[in-house]
């Protein structure tokens, strides 16, 4: 089956003689819910933005369903739904007229992009603002305003570039569970977020880039199996005056007197409950100190050192 | 896309386009039309009476065509420039960018909603002359043709400034410092024939004044230059700068990194 999406040798340097990317090869198959992932300023945008294009590529391939945008651009354009990062519509048009008048650009006539442009509107909440400008939306609106925007045309891939941020979690999540039924109905979907939670709640397959390369590219599973060591933050019922000795376990207390215990892979928690209970230590209650996978990426990240060069994708 | 889907493209950017100018009518429509009435009251009526016959017509006269053409190249320009480059500095040309509307039919869909508001603010002033004078139309064809062309050329120009502004200043300096001096030295207000042999050769390299002189003819049967090489003059530069605009979308200049 063709690939949603495919990446070869992609390159870009910008005009200022900064090289965004690298060499960047990746394949995303079709009803994928892919993230990528990476620190700002290591290629995510610009990677995205070349298959969009608003960005124009300097080497390399790229095809959209089989349609390589060199020969076929408007075929690829076709099957993509966009969601940048920033707000990039008209403040003073009505949302209505927004989503209907980028069907108009993909050809959809308005009496049938009025009919879809409802049904996206009711879906994601806008419909009773349907008429009004968009500046007046609140910042959550207008980012599902951008999502009502790219699917107008039902693109059967959708690039969302951090479609959450600056969003409160009540409506992440709503947003979380409409993304997850579009890709249950065969939308493929690829997202870059900066909430590595989010990136392990929806995705299934994963890339991380940094300085303009991909430093890992798998599935959720297979990334999260080589995480080799967690720390959970245990509370106990009375104060601890001192972490106790819990043996094969490196245990200390925090700030707060929260016990922090890290368990190596192959290790069993239940050992550490048993040897809390023999101290006549209770536990109320236990959480993991990180977001598993926001482990694993900052240590991918520091080991593709210098940090200080990931600033930004300046004079772009 | 089929022609079809074409088509729907570029009626959807022509008519957002007009949608735009008539809902800040009192920003577009509104400043030529008490501008060029002003021209009427104080050029035409209060100094033109004094100045008596300008080739072969009274003043009030001679200047209504070129008036009109002058509200006609502004317009066009303007509306384009300020639109295309309020997209681009609003981000909202992305929403263009990532659809498959050829670049053709985006710098079409832009032509065709800055005719539009020039066609529109020609006739607009076109009625606000019939206030101050007559006008008998000498050959309507050519004044159609020439101010529809007219028109065009200077909404494709309109559109190659936004394309080069990188700032709201970049915006305003073509129409302010090229357009405005050529189109006052471009014989709106007099006949090149009151000028010195050597300022009548400098005359014939301003391309407006080809413009007017065709418009004029058209409306008055008088022209200083022969109306038919003005037609060609205006078809020539319609055909370079649509080549230039057309160049400048496929390369990205100023919308594509």
């Amino acid at each position: 089956m063709t690939n949603a999406l495919e990446i070869e040798g992609l390159t870009k340097t910008y005009g200022s003689g900064f090289e965004a990317l690298k060499g960047i090869d990746l394949h995303v198959a079709q009803g994928d819910f892919f993230a990528l992932l990476g620190p700002n300023g290591a290629g995510k945008s610009t990677t995205l933005g070349i298959v969009c294009s608003l960005v124009t590529k300097s080497g390399g391939k790229v095809k959209v369903f089989g349609y390589d945008i060199d020969t076929h651009l408007s075929d690829a354009k076709l099957h993509l739904g966009v969601v940048p990062q920033e707000f990039n519509f008209n403040q003073f048009e009505k949302v209505f007229d927004i989503v209907t008048i980028q069907a108009g650009y993909y050809g959809i006539p308005l009496k049938k992009a009025a009919v879809s442009a409802e049904k996206y509107l009711k879906k994601l909440g806008l419909w009773d603002k349907r008429n009004a400008p968009a500046r007046m939306l609140s910042g959550g609106m207008k980012r599902r305003l951008m999502i009502a925007r790219a699917l107008v045309h039902e693109p059967k891939l959708l690039i969302l570039d951090e479609p959450t941020a600056g969003v409160d979690i009540e409506l992440r999540r709503s947003m979380w569970s409409f993304l997850e039924e579009m890709n249950r109905q065969g939308t493929t979907i690829i997202l870059t977020t900066h909430y590595l939670e989010e990136a392990e709640a929806l995705c299934r397959n994963i890339a991380i880039i940094d300085h303009g390369r991909i430093v890992r590219n798998t599935s959720k599973r297979e990334l999260l199996q080589q995480l080799s060591l967690e720390t959970f933050l245990l509370d106990a019922e009375t104060t601890l005056e001192r972490a106790p000795e819990l043996d094969g376990f490196s245990c200390r207390l925090d700030g707060e007197g929260v016990l922090e215990v890290d368990v190596h892979k192959g290790q069993v928690l239940n050992d550490v409950f048993i040897q809390l209970e023999a101290q006549g230590i209770k536990v109320v209650s236990m959480r993991t100190k990180a977001n598993r996978l926001e482990e694993l990426f900052i240590r991918m990240v520091e080991q593709n050192e210098p940090a200080e060069e990931a600033v930004m994708e300046g004079g772009k | 896309m089929n022609a079809n889907a074409l088509f729907t493209a570029y009626t959807t950017i022509v008519l957002r386009e007009i949608r735009r100018f008539t809902r800040i009518w009192a920003q577009t429509l509104l400043p030529p039309a008490v501008t060029m009435t002003l021209y009427f009251i104080i050029f035409g009526n209060l100094i033109g009476s004094r100045i008596g016959d300008m080739g072969g017509f009274d003043y009030m006269a001679f200047i209504v065509p070129g008036l009109i053409m002058m509200a006609v190249i502004t317009s066009s320009y303007s509306n384009v420039v300020s639109s295309f480059f309020s997209m681009k500095f609003q981000r909202s040309v992305e929403e263009l960018l990532v659809s498959p509307v050829p670049n053709w039919v985006i710098l079409a869909g832009y032509v065709t909603g800055g005719m539009a508001r020039g066609l529109g603010i020609g006739l607009i002033v076109t009625l606000l002359s019939l206030a101050f004078t007559r006008l008998e139309i000498h050959n309507l064809p050519m004044v159609v043709v020439t101010v529809f062309l007219t028109s065009a050329l200077f909404a494709v120009g309109g559109f190659i400034n936004a394309l080069l502004a990188t700032k709201f200043d970049d915006v305003s300096i073509v129409p302010t410092f090229v357009l405005t001096p050529l189109t006052y030295l471009g014989g709106v207000f007099y006949s090149i024939d009151l000028l010195p042999e050597f300022w009548q050769g400098v005359s014939m390299v301003n391309p407006i004044l080809y413009m007017v002189n065709g418009f004029r003819f058209g409306i008055l049967g008088v022209s200083d230059v022969n109306p038919f090489v003005s037609l060609g003059m205006i078809l020539a530069f319609i055909a370079v700068l649509t080549f230039i605009a057309l160049k400048l979308l496929a390369r990205g200049k100023g919308i594509r990194h």
